[in-house]
């Protein structure tokens, strides 16, 4: 373990002059990033529901297919509605995400473009065909398809929406764990060498798993609260106390799924994913196996401790490495290995030049290929000077600090999406005790799932927090700092871009809250009522109940 | 597998090949539903008949706009220079069409939430920017494209962008511009012919009628720019490598104002592609008039499908050239992926091609059938 001084601590790129930083220009790194996270978070209010809406929906309709009970249909096409409106909004701000990589994030797009591209490519292949061409069917298809076809499509929809979530993973899966490719000096970019590593990353399936179930959860928070509403007023009695039930053993299923099977499983795997477990621990120092987890405390980034710590033992080194033996690296073990891989990279970025300007000298190529795996955290020293090569120690020392990210956001964020996971598991598993009651459930019950229906969105949203600025200062973990990453746009380019989504968005969300809050009170008797005034005509109509 | 029995070449140019399906698949699909959005206002003028002009393509256009999704994610996956510097370098005109695209689906699904007739006609003006602004403004780009783009490479092949927004909407990308939208906006009254009843039906013949012969005349008269030099012309003056790794910088590159045409010059039969792109267009123009609406909308389909080829075949095998850097433009041989990237990318799409165009098909066939205000009136809520 090494002795650090105090003053290395100043590692924020705040404090270095623009003069001292001459690749990147740090405001419009820091508005890319706004402008990406903005987008990302804004999108991500949608898509769990989404995720999670159209597997439930299609569970109704397929009771209504088995058992012919025209309640469950008409449950199917009322939670559609919401599904439908809460839909549009994920599909429009998806479009921003596909194309923005290329607008924000040229270097990035060219850099690693060969082997992240692929799967958002096969994304839209394998998931959003399916999805967009049979939720148009979902909707117009009630009275042209047979009973049975149209639960078909709309469990096709429902693969769709949850593929598409898989290869999303896949991608940023690589962004965490960049398996499977190497460096080509002779292109300047990452190059898949595996593809079959990238897309069995161990971090990109646990992330799937763990991100679909916090879908899941999602929805079934939302139809618990949305049929507790119901309840609590006495309307649509039948139709909410169905949706309750199934939205509670849903629920249970998916919230013990989302914390048994949380992603940190994936968080032992790399330098890099250590650097965030122990920034999310706050653990300054290595300690012997297993590690405790600290359950409360007040970490400071400059003293390097965590105050008030309320320790629990054996139960971090459990989580984290799913063993009893196995140690847990401590944040400034991990800088220290940092440096070591910093001081290889200069190596590998001096044979990268030689290789640049003499495209057939062999020596250096051999050295390139030994190094080339640190290449990485050479481009960190870009921060403080344009040429890795003529660093000094203590610019070494503070790239090797700056891939610490700020430990208080972390360490707060993992506890209140835990704490939020574990809320909701309780609710679900209470109200899911009361449905195989006889007795009604209580009232309480009701107001609890009432207030809950934020929770989802907050842990989610500062779930996605927690593993996308964990990640920092990277882009793609080892491999190329986010500050490297922007296209050579002008900071004005950005704002207007910033400003234009951020108002567009908010009053787009204004609208679909608004119409999803009619749509509840309206209830579902629309559909209900079309349904009965509607002839039973059409040769593919089944015989109603 | 597949993809092992192809070289590096092979694949680059297959991908170029594909790229092109991916473009003339989005225009052709998705370039109704944005032409339909552009004649909104002026086909329908009543609410019912509002209507029905969104419901011929409300259960479709969402599938048909992955093409354009997928679009960006191949280009990305296939050609990541060029989803680097194009999208960086067309950055506010690209932010443009993402507001204007982000209009159409909660368009199509909000408009129908609420009677209030100012709500609906706020959406619909939002529907008919969604379809009109993407129209004009993905010509312009290929009308930039065509001229040369200002961008070089630093030597760690980071893109520079060197022009603005302005820069990009010059007189001869407009001109472009609007052979793009002529040309989906006969697409869309095509598709409203084919599939709409009544007034709807009988406007958008009245135009789609003239907007053919427009469209046929634009891309024509871009034909005429084109010979005289003004729409741009590079060519490859250094050896080009097909299986060299994907560098930029290695290539010489001129501008020469007659090299758009070097192609056709050199191989006369490709003559047929361009020459349909004008007559496919008037043959359109006789569909309406001739109330053979099936026909018409294949014709006016095989006419997008041409003038996007023939853009790409004056180019082959430039991909986007550079105005300021002419060395530094992106060609089909030194701006793909790795040759792996493009096999798994081929034996992905070699699965689900097939199917997407075996499903989407079906839901076509399940769709099929016109669709008036009785039918709308009749499918109650679940009609937009």
């Amino acid at each position: 373990m090494i002795q650090i001084k105090p003053s290395i601590f100043v590692r924020r790129y705040e404090t270095v002059s623009r003069k001292d930083a001459p690749m990147s220009d740090f405001l419009l790194v820091d508005l890319s990033r706004l402008q990406f996270a903005l987008t990302a978070l804004y999108h991500f209010l949608f898509v769990p529901l989404t995720l999670g809406l159209s597997i439930l929906i299609a569970m109704m309709e397929t009771v209504y297919v088995m058992t012919r009970r025209v309640i469950w249909r008409d449950m199917t096409k009322f939670w559609g509605v919401l599904f439908g409106i809460n839909f549009a909004l994920g599909v429009a701000t998806g479009i921003t995400m596909e194309f923005q990589f290329g607008m924000n994030w040229a270097y990035y797009s060219h850099y690693v473009g060969d082997v992240f591209g692929a799967p958002l490519a096969i994304e839209g292949l394998m998931a959003f065909f399916l999805e967009a061409t049979f939720v148009g069917l979902f909707f117009f298809g009630w009275d042209r398809l047979s009973s049975r076809a149209h639960m078909t499509v709309t469990w096709l929809m429902a693969l769709g929406t949850n593929f598409s979530a898989l290869w999303i993973l896949i991608a940023n899966g690589w962004m965490q764990n960049p398996v499977g490719s190497a460096f080509n000096p002779d292109t300047m970019r990452m190059e898949v060498t595996d593809f079959m590593a990238v897309i069995f990353n161990p971090v990109a399936q646990a992330k799937f798993v763990h991100t679909v179930s916090a879908g899941y959860v999602c929805a079934a928070t939302f139809v618990l609260g949305v049929s507790a509403w119901y309840l609590l007023r006495g309307r649509h009695v039948e139709l909410a106390k169905r949706s309750f039930v199934i939205a509670s053993a849903f629920g249970v299923a998916s919230a013990l799924s989302v914390i048994v099977l949380g992603d940190e499983s994936g968080y032992a795997l790399t330098d890099n994913q250590k650097m965030k477990l122990a920034a999310i621990e706050a653990m300054w120092e290595t300690e012997p196996a297993p590690a405790s987890f600290t359950a409360f405390g007040i970490p400071s980034q400059n003293s390097r401790e965590t105050r008030f710590a309320i320790r629990i033992p054996w139960v971090m080194g459990i989580i984290g490495t799913r063993s009893l033996d196995r140690q847990i690296a401590g944040i400034d073990e991990l800088v220290a290995h940092a440096e070591a891989r910093i001081r290889n990279g200069i190596v590998a970025y001096d044979a990268l030049e030689k290789i640049k300007s003499d495209r057939g000298d062999t020596a250096a190529r051999a050295v390139f290929d030994a190094s080339s795996m640190d290449l990485g955290y050479a481009l960190l020293l870009k921060r403080y000077l344009p040429d890795p090569r003529q660093a000094n120690e203590q610019q070494i020392k503070d790239a090797a600090w700056s891939t610490v990210p700020y430990v208080p956001l972390l360490f707060f964020g993992f506890r209140l999406m835990v704490a939020c996971g574990f809320a909701l598991l309780a609710l679900f598993a209470v109200s899911l005790w009361h449905t195989t009651r006889e007795t009604e459930a209580p009232r309480w019950l009701f107001r609890a799932a009432l207030i809950a229906m934020p929770l989802p969105w907050v842990a989610i949203e500062v779930g996605w927090f927690v593993a996308e600025f964990g990640r920092q200062p990277w882009i793609i973990d080892g491999v190329l700092p986010t500050f490297l990453a922007t296209s050579e746009l002008g900071v004005s380019d950005l704002l207007l871009t910033i400003a234009g989504f951020t108002l567009v968005y908010g009053v787009l969300a204004v609208i679909e809250v608004r119409l999803m809050l009619a749509a509840i009170r309206k209830g579902p008797e629309i559909a209900k009522v079309i349904d009965d005034l509607r002839p039973s005509a059409g040769p593919a109509m089944q015989p109603a109940e | 597998m597949i993809g092992y029995l192809f070289d590096y070449e092979t694949l680059r140019v297959i991908w170029w090949i594909l790229l092109g399906v991916l473009l003339i698949g989005f225009a052709a699909t998705d370039g109704f539903d944005m032409g339909v959005g552009a004649l909104l206002p002026f086909v329908a003028k009543t609410d019912a008949e509002r209507r029905v002009a969104i419901n011929t393509i409300g259960p479709v256009w969402e599938g048909n706009q992955v093409w354009f999704i997928l679009g960006g994610g191949a280009i990305f996956a296939a050609w990541p220079a060029l989803y680097a510097v194009s999208f960086s370098g067309f950055y506010l005109a690209m932010f443009l069409v993402l507001l204007a695209m982000i209009m159409r689906p909660v368009g199509f699904k909000y408009r129908s939430k609420r009677t209030d007739p100012a709500w609906r006609t706020r959406w619909d003006w939002a529907l008919f920017v969604g379809g009109a602004v993407p129209a004009l403004i993905f010509g312009v780009a290929v009308g930039n494209t065509l001229q040369g783009v200002p961008f070089h490479f630093t030597p760690d092949l980071r893109p520079i962008y060197e022009g603005s927004l302005f820069g990009l909407l010059n007189p001869l990308a407009l001109y472009c511009g609007l052979v793009s939208l002529a040309m989906l906006v006969t697409h869309g009254a095509a598709w409203l012919t084919f599939k709409a009843e009544g007034t709807v039906a009988d406007r958008a013949r009245a135009v789609g009628a003239r907007s053919a012969i427009v469209t046929s005349a634009l891309f024509a008269g871009g034909g005429v720019l084109v010979w005289l030099g003004l729409l741009g012309g590079y060519r490859v003056t250094s050896p080009i490598d097909w299986d060299g790794p994907s560098n930029p910088l290695v290539k010489t590159v001129v501008a020469d104002g007659g090299a758009w045409l070097a192609n056709f010059h050199a191989h006369p039969l490709l003559w047929i592609v361009p020459a349909l792109g004008i007559a496919a267009p008037l043959l359109a123009a006789a569909g309406f008039q001739a109330r053979l609406e099936g026909w018409t909308f294949i014709a006016s389909k095989l006419g997008v499908a041409m003038i996007i080829a023939t853009v790409g075949l004056a180019m082959f095998p430039i991909l986007l050239p550079s105005s300021s850097n002419p060395s530094h433009s992106l060609a089909v041989f030194d701006a793909s992926s790795s040759r792996a990237t493009l096999r798994n990318m081929l034996i992905a799409t070699v699965i689900f091609l097939p199917l997407i165009l075996a499903y989407t098909a079906w839901v076509y066939s399940v769709l099929w059938g016109k669709v008036g205000e009785k039918s709308v009136e009749k499918a109650g809520s679940s009609a937009y």
